[in-house]
């Protein structure tokens, strides 16, 4: 990179051509300004806009409308769960892998599937998780055929998580779905963090009397806290723009902001097209600041960790 | 920290990991084999692979894949490899642009897409033909934020200036160079953007659905809707197409170290 940009000389000669290297970047903005830029443009304004054209703020007011908090609280709720759950699980695991002496198999076995799993999320995902928990699923199979006779003779099935209130179509089943990629992303982000630890640092706590406690608690964990945070913050993200797994799974009947986006684009449920656009623009705002916030944390990592 | 107890805890939160893993694995692929009762068989398999539905909604997804990585790469390449010989100034601007559909969630691009080419003055849904022009800009958009990264990791490795001096300075036009000597040195990049994007395009189900073409994710939804067991069968399928074209990323790209995600969620 450094190689491109330090070439003042050959810039102040070709000081009148500089417009006509910027000529060369054309076919991309044009490309960028009609494919993304304009339906975000669309998006946008739409959003302060009424039915007529006129602008408004009244589609902004929808976002108050019990039925858009509803579902933007459903999706939160999913996001910050399956985030916190799946952070904490994924860094246990990396803790495992790096610093916890697991065996070398499963370190090596668990990166590949983490580069896996973090990937295989949509459709087939949904799929995985009906064959496996679903009311004919295997392991329901499995736990439905463990069978007592009771004191009166007749046959208990205690097990069949379906008694117990378990849905897999249900919030609870998504949260469960949902793991399954979230736990491995955060395996894959966290793990050159933890990596990144230096043993210098551990010895020189421990030279200076420190307790393992000690060490996690003022040296280790002030020096992670932007990473792990940061990677939950991704997690966040990664869940909250989701709509294949939760289509999939439950056929819509859970309204996440992105199946009600959804239904809008095909049959206008909230009535007023630019209303859609409000909910949309909403998303974006929270994503935004996801990534910011992502950002930040990012640059605050790196000034330690040097990976 | 070599404690019993600690050693402990990981192989415990290891071992959670790997049945994690696995299970949903092992069931959906115990499921699959479960068509035909009392027995295993591979006929669920087999119904998929002769619905002349899948074969169609295949094809056409993969052709669309070849399609958007060609484009892809044919915008890409040049674009950056330009940003490395003339205008480094505006790399800075590019990883903003093409960081932009993380930010944008798919189904709201998508919203925005068909809101403004539904309609004059730039309809782009009146004929199959014109949806896939859309649909293959909206692909090129989605696989933006890795076959950015990926060209751009490829370009920081190679003196650009250099070998455009070397090509110019033995009689070589733009062309030439992009094509004889960009190109060709930047084989591996291309390659991994190129398995990304195209699992990208294969597992995508917005897209498709929304604009109404026979892609295989909307077709994956539909058979999951009125089938038991070929989804399963499907999943598997789809589990082993990205293991293979991560497996390829890995033995092209070794020791280079590229972000890793595929698909759509």
């Amino acid at each position: 990179m450094d190689q491109a940009i330090s070439a003042p000389r050959t810039r102040r000669i070709h000081l009148p051509t500089r417009l006509s290297n910027w000529l060369g970047l054309l076919p991309f903005f044009i490309f960028i300004l009609v494919f993304l830029i304009l339906p975000s443009l669309n998006l946008f304004l739409g959003a302060f806009k009424d039915q007529a054209g006129n602008f408004t703020l009244e589609n902004i007011s929808l976002l108050t409308d019990t039925y858009v908090l509803k579902s933007y609280s459903i999706s939160l709720q999913i996001s910050v769960i399956t985030s916190i759950v799946g952070g904490l699980f994924g860094f246990a695991v990396a803790y495992a892998i790096t610093l916890g002496h697991a065996p070398r198999w499963m370190r090596t076995v668990l990166i590949t599937f983490a580069g896996l799993a973090a990937n295989f999320g949509g459709v087939p995902l949904a799929f995985a998780f009906i064959a496996t928990v679903g009311r004919t699923g295997f392991i329901t199979a499995l736990l439905k055929q463990i069978c007592f006779t009771d004191a009166s003779g007749a046959q208990v099935c205690p097990f069949n998580p379906y008694d117990h209130g378990f849905n897999l179509y249900s919030m609870t089943g998504l949260v469960l779905a949902y793991l399954y990629f979230q736990m491995p992303l955060m395996v894959l982000v966290i793990t050159p963090a933890l990596e990144g630890l230096k043993k210098d640092w551990r010895e020189a706590a421990e030279n200076l009397g420190a307790s393992t406690r000690q060490y996690w608690l003022h040296v280790a964990l002030p020096i992670l806290w932007p990473s792990i945070l940061g990677a939950m913050l991704l997690l966040f993200g990664s869940a909250f723009g989701a709509y294949a797994t939760a289509q999939a799974l439950t056929g819509g009947s859970i309204y996440l902001v992105t199946i009600l986006i959804g239904q809008q684009i095909r049959g206008d449920v909230l009535n007023n097209p630019n209303e859609g656009y409000a909910l949309a623009l909403g998303m974006v705002v929270v994503m935004a600041f996801t990534i910011a916030g992502y950002t930040i944390l990012q640059r605050r990592t790196t000034r330690w960790l040097q990976i | 920290m070599k404690t019993r107890g600690g050693r402990f805890w990981a192989v415990f939160w290891g071992g959670l990991a790997l049945l994690y893993f696995f299970l949903p694995l092992y069931g959906t692929l115990e499921f699959s084999l479960r068509m035909q009762k009392g027995t295993y068989s591979l006929l669920a398999y087999q119904t998929v692979l002769a619905d002349p539905q899948f074969l169609t909604s295949f094809g056409y997804s993969a052709a669309m894949g070849v399609i958007t990585v060609t484009l892809s790469m044919l915008l890409f390449v040049p674009t950056v490899y330009w940003i490395y010989l003339r205008v480094p100034k505006a790399r800075p601007i590019m990883e903003v642009i093409t960081i932009l559909p993380f930010i944008i969630p798919t189904i709201v691009y998508v919203f925005g897409l068909i809101r403004t080419f539904s309609g004059p003055p730039f309809q782009l849904t009146e004929t199959p033909f014109k949806t896939d022009i859309l649909i293959t800009a909206g692909y090129i958009v989605l696989s933006m934020p890795y076959m950015f990264r990926a060209v751009d990791v490829g370009m920081r490795s190679i003196d650009v200036r250099m070998l455009t001096e070397a090509a110019q300075s033995l009689g070589a036009n733009q062309v030439q160079i992009l094509f004889h000597v960009i190109f060709p040195n930047q084989r591996i990049a291309i390659l991994s953007g190129a398995l990304i994007c195209f699992a990208l395009v294969i597992g995508e189900l917005i897209l498709g659905d929304f604009l109404v073409r026979p892609a295989l994710g909307p077709y994956m939804v539909q058979v999951g809707r009125d089938r038991a067991y070929e989804p399963a069968a499907l999943a598997i399928i789809s589990y082993a197409l990205t293991w293979i074209c991560l497996g390829l990323i890995q033995f092209f790209s070794r020791g280079s170290k590229t972000q890793r995600q595929l698909t759509g969620r």
